[in-house]
């Protein structure tokens, strides 16, 4: 309840500002916690997805004229229709080469895209200033509440849908895949249909945020959208927290975003990487001493994923 | 080219055959090679080849320090502890270099050796050629070393089978801690031939460090000859992507390269079963 | 009819020929004993039959579906269920979650499945531990673990590899109990077992593996008089 008073009593756009951060980073880290977490596929191209998210909408909005909402649900079809197309063949690897068939996809998609002429290139779109505020274009110059509670919407989506599947046979079968797939298999759990669900439903919030991305910022190019780095950061921030738990990565979000934007603000600029840092610490000290992430603190656990 | 992104895989490959880790922060140790030698030529004014010995042996020592105070702690965890531990260091790392350097890019001017040769139809830098042959010559050493010397087959014998060596009476703990020093100072070589013509950057190590994970896959983890072919392969590939395609998407050959050889063979172009 | 039967099957990994030609059959309710020295290909028959190894030739049916090549899970759909020689518990989830995985199988409510995981756990008498964590379970209790989640999947044919191989010798007793009671349900199984005083008191039908081949298919009375049995296995290890 606190949390949507939060722009009444805070009117000052910084504090919302980080707020809308910590909420986007929470949704983003929830969803790769469902397919890293919890299904134990720890993919590192998460970036994909939420590239295609800003990528669609932004374009089906310049381009035909489609409001950025419909658009968002453009970006989750496509997301997860390519997640299904490149899980299939990718889910069959285990371990490392997994882990970096993800970033070689990844990099391979933000390399096409980059060199995609018709959709803008290397030089991305901007999306045409709207005023006054309207709903239906996802535009509010005069007040950052709106994205507030959006992204909040957001997050708060990520967080269903995985406390959902916590309680369901499905949360099941992703854990057991997540300890053993050969003995889920013989339970007679269809192990690569399992994975692609878990990695369609990652995929999907993904794209949302994508999408959320481009109406905030109204500017995206491959480099911001598309980056292993960004595809990284989700996953430090669902590790910081700690995987495979519900409130674990909105933990790590809640950790790491207001140290990212304090020290940004404070040092100015992004030359000096205190930020970066103190988190690259933060996460050796973490995987070494708490695998379970921050909630491992409170004693919670679900046993981070011993995939192989 | 490929000679290079051969030892540079070298040790990862070494690591990853030890002990089934992929290092994350490979990348980084090859960013602080080039600042090592860059650092001693701006200071001490000794060339990137003269202060090879010394990028080495820092780094290996860098390596060292790693394994036992980070990666033996992780060893037996699960695998997400393992990947996001070097996944931090590298964070780290690179964050430091940024803090402590500042993300300008930086070169070493007048290196002992410039200009350029005629070989056959094509032009190479000298310095290019020189990395080449050197690259080649430590991995030569590095692969005499594994298969002549005593220290070098108890490295092995432990890459094999764990506990079959340490019932023998090798004492895995030195080796893996070994094969950590000797894998960093792998790349502390690399990374000294590379500060010769290439830009240092706190994120310079990135692509590389991708191309080392490609060429690592490409021989099979863990086999070190292999990787030599794998470097090879992956410099041909981008050498003939750079010609053919744009600058962006040479890289993206290479991953290709990488996607279409696990999934056709899981087990690395030279992997044996 | 036979539940299972599996004709001319033959496997090899590079050089080595784990299973060749392999031939036999399973009644609906028999127990079948299976026996080899270590490296027999006794696993790798196992692994043939439940679809986590594909043969390089014949055929495997059960209950009169052809399943050769079918994916492990739908094996399983069908009644199959098997426990691995080396234990693959979910290590980080609890007892009863375990077996809830099997359990789904049949059902995807989880107060169901929940209530005939713990029937599951309490047959194989780990009732009290269904809140522990499978990484902290004694090997003896993980195999009954395993056990009960394969249980929990309601098969017809059982697959255990290496019941006893393990544990210590005073849960040997219990263990032999449970697959006893099993069997009097009407389950079909089909035994690994290293100790030989074992397999001869559950055993109705004994197939006995040298360097994957059938050596001897009877009954075993008839497998301790067998010669061939005799030299390859019993010689050397028919000791307690
Ligand atoms: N996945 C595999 N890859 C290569 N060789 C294997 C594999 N599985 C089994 N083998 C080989 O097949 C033979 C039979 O093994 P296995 O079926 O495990 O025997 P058993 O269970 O009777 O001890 C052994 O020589 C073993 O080394
Ligand atoms: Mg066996």
């Amino acid at each position: 309840m606190g949390a949507l008073a939060f722009p009444a009593v805070f009117t000052l756009p910084f504090p919302r500002h980080v707020m809308i951060m910590i909420f986007l980073y929470g949704a983003l880290a929830t969803a790769w916690n469902i397919i890293a977490g919890y299904c134990g596929q720890i993919a590192l191209g998460q970036a994909v997805f939420f590239g295609i998210g800003a990528y669609t909408s932004s374009l089906l909005y310049t381009r035909v004229g489609l409001t950025p909402w419909a658009g968002m649900i453009g970006g989750v079809i496509l997301a997860v229709l390519v997640s299904q197309v490149v899980g299939y063949p990718v889910f069959r690897l285990r371990g490392h080469y997994f882990a970096i068939a993800t970033i070689a996809v990844g990099e391979i998609v933000q390399a096409l895209i980059i060199n995609w002429d018709a959709i803008g290139g290397g030089r991305g779109v901007f999306l045409p200033i709207k005023r006054p505020d309207s709903f239906l274009n996802f535009q509010f110059h005069t007040s950052k509440a709106y994205y507030y509670y959006i992204a909040l919407g957001l997050l708060l989506l990520a967080l269903g849908i995985t406390r959902w599947i916590e309680g369901s046979r499905r949360g099941y079968y992703f854990r057991a895949i997540r300890e053993d797939q050969d003995a889920a298999a013989a339970l007679g759990v269809n192990v690569a249909r399992e994975k692609l669900r878990a990695l369609a439903i990652s995929a999907g919030l993904t794209a949302m945020g994508g999408s959320f991305w481009a109406q905030y910022l109204l500017f995206i190019d491959p480099e911001s959208v598309f980056p292993l780095s960004l595809s990284i950061l989700i996953c430090l921030v669902a590790v910081l927290g700690g995987v495979g738990t519900l409130w674990g990565p909105l933990l790590g979000a809640a950790v790491l975003v207001p140290l990212q934007e304090g020290t940004r603000v404070m040092l100015g600029g992004t030359g000096k990487a205190i930020d970066l840092l103190i988190y690259g610490a933060l996460i050796i000290v973490i995987s070494v001493a708490q695998p379970g992430g921050l909630m491992g603190l409170f004693g919670v656990s679900r046993g981070a994923g011993s995939a192989r | 080219m490929g000679f290079v992104y051969a030892l540079i895989a070298a040790g990862l490959s070494l690591i990853f055959g030890l002990m089934e880790i992929v290092n994350f922060a490979h990348g980084e140790f090859l960013m602080v090679a080039m600042y090592v030698a860059f650092f001693a030529w701006a200071l001490l004014k000794l060339d990137p080849l003269v202060s090879l010995p010394l990028a080495a042996l820092l780094l290996g020592t860098l390596g060292f320090t790693v394994y036992h105070g980070i990666i033996r702690r992780v060893l037996d965890g699960p695998m997400l502890a393992q990947i996001f531990a070097t996944f931090g260091l590298a964070v780290l790392l690179r964050s430091a270099a940024q803090f402590l350097f500042g993300v300008d890019f930086r070169t070493v001017s007048q290196p002992l050796l410039a200009g350029r040769v005629a070989l056959g139809p094509v032009f190479i830098g000298v310095p290019q050629l020189a990395a080449s042959v050197a690259a080649l010559a430590a991995f030569v050493g590095l692969f005499l070393f594994l298969s002549r010397s005593e220290t070098g087959l108890a490295l092995q014998a432990t890459a094999q089978d764990r506990h079959a060596a340490a019932l023998m009476g090798i004492d895995t703990q030195r080796m893996f801690a070994l094969g950590w020093a000797i894998g960093s100072a792998c790349v502390g070589v690399a990374g000294g031939l590379l500060a010769m013509f290439f830009y240092i950057f706190p994120d310079v190590g990135t692509p590389f460090a991708l191309l080392a994970y490609v060429t690592v896959a490409l021989g099979g983890f863990g086999n070190v000859p292999a990787t030599l072919a794998g470097g090879v392969l992956v410099g041909l590939v981008e050498a003939f992507g750079g010609l053919y395609l744009t600058p962006a998407l040479k890289y993206s050959a290479v991953f290709a390269l990488y996607l279409g050889v696990v999934l056709w063979r899981p087990q690395g172009l030279f992997g044996r079963f | 009819m036979s539940l299972l039967s599996v004709t001319g099957i033959t496997k090899t990994f590079g050089g080595v020929m784990a299973n060749r030609e392999i031939s036999f059959d399973v009644k609906p309710g028999e127990l079948v004993g299976v026996i080899g020295p270590n490296g027999a290909g006794k696993s790798t028959l196992f692994d043939l039959i439940t679809g986590f190894q594909r043969p390089d030739a014949g055929r495997v049916t059960f209950d009169g579906h052809d399943v050769t090549g079918w994916r492990p899970d739908r094996i399983s759909h069908l009644g199959v269920g098997r426990t691995f020689q080396k234990l693959k518990p979910f290590a980080g989830m609890t007892a009863l979650e375990n077996v809830m995985v099997g359990a789904f199988q049949k059902t995807s409510d989880v107060a169901e499945a929940r209530a005939a995981a713990m029937t599951a756990l309490e047959q194989v008498g780990l009732g009290e531990r269904a809140e522990a964590h499978a990484r902290g379970l004694s090997t003896g209790q993980r195999k009954r673990l395993e056990l009960a989640r394969a249980l929990a999947t309601r098969p017809r044919l059982l697959l255990l590899d290496e019941v006893t191989g393990g544990v210590d010798q005073a849960t040997v007793p219990g263990l032999i109990r449970l697959v006893r009671e099993l069997h009097a349900t009407g389950l079909a199984l089909i035994v690994i077992e290293h100790n030989m005083r074992v397999i001869m008191e559950i055993s109705e039908r004994v197939v006995a593996l040298q360097l994957g081949q059938v050596i001897a298919d009877a009954s075993p009375a008839e497998i301790v008089r067998d010669r061939r049995v005799i030299d390859a296995y019993l010689g050397e290890t028919w000791r307690e």
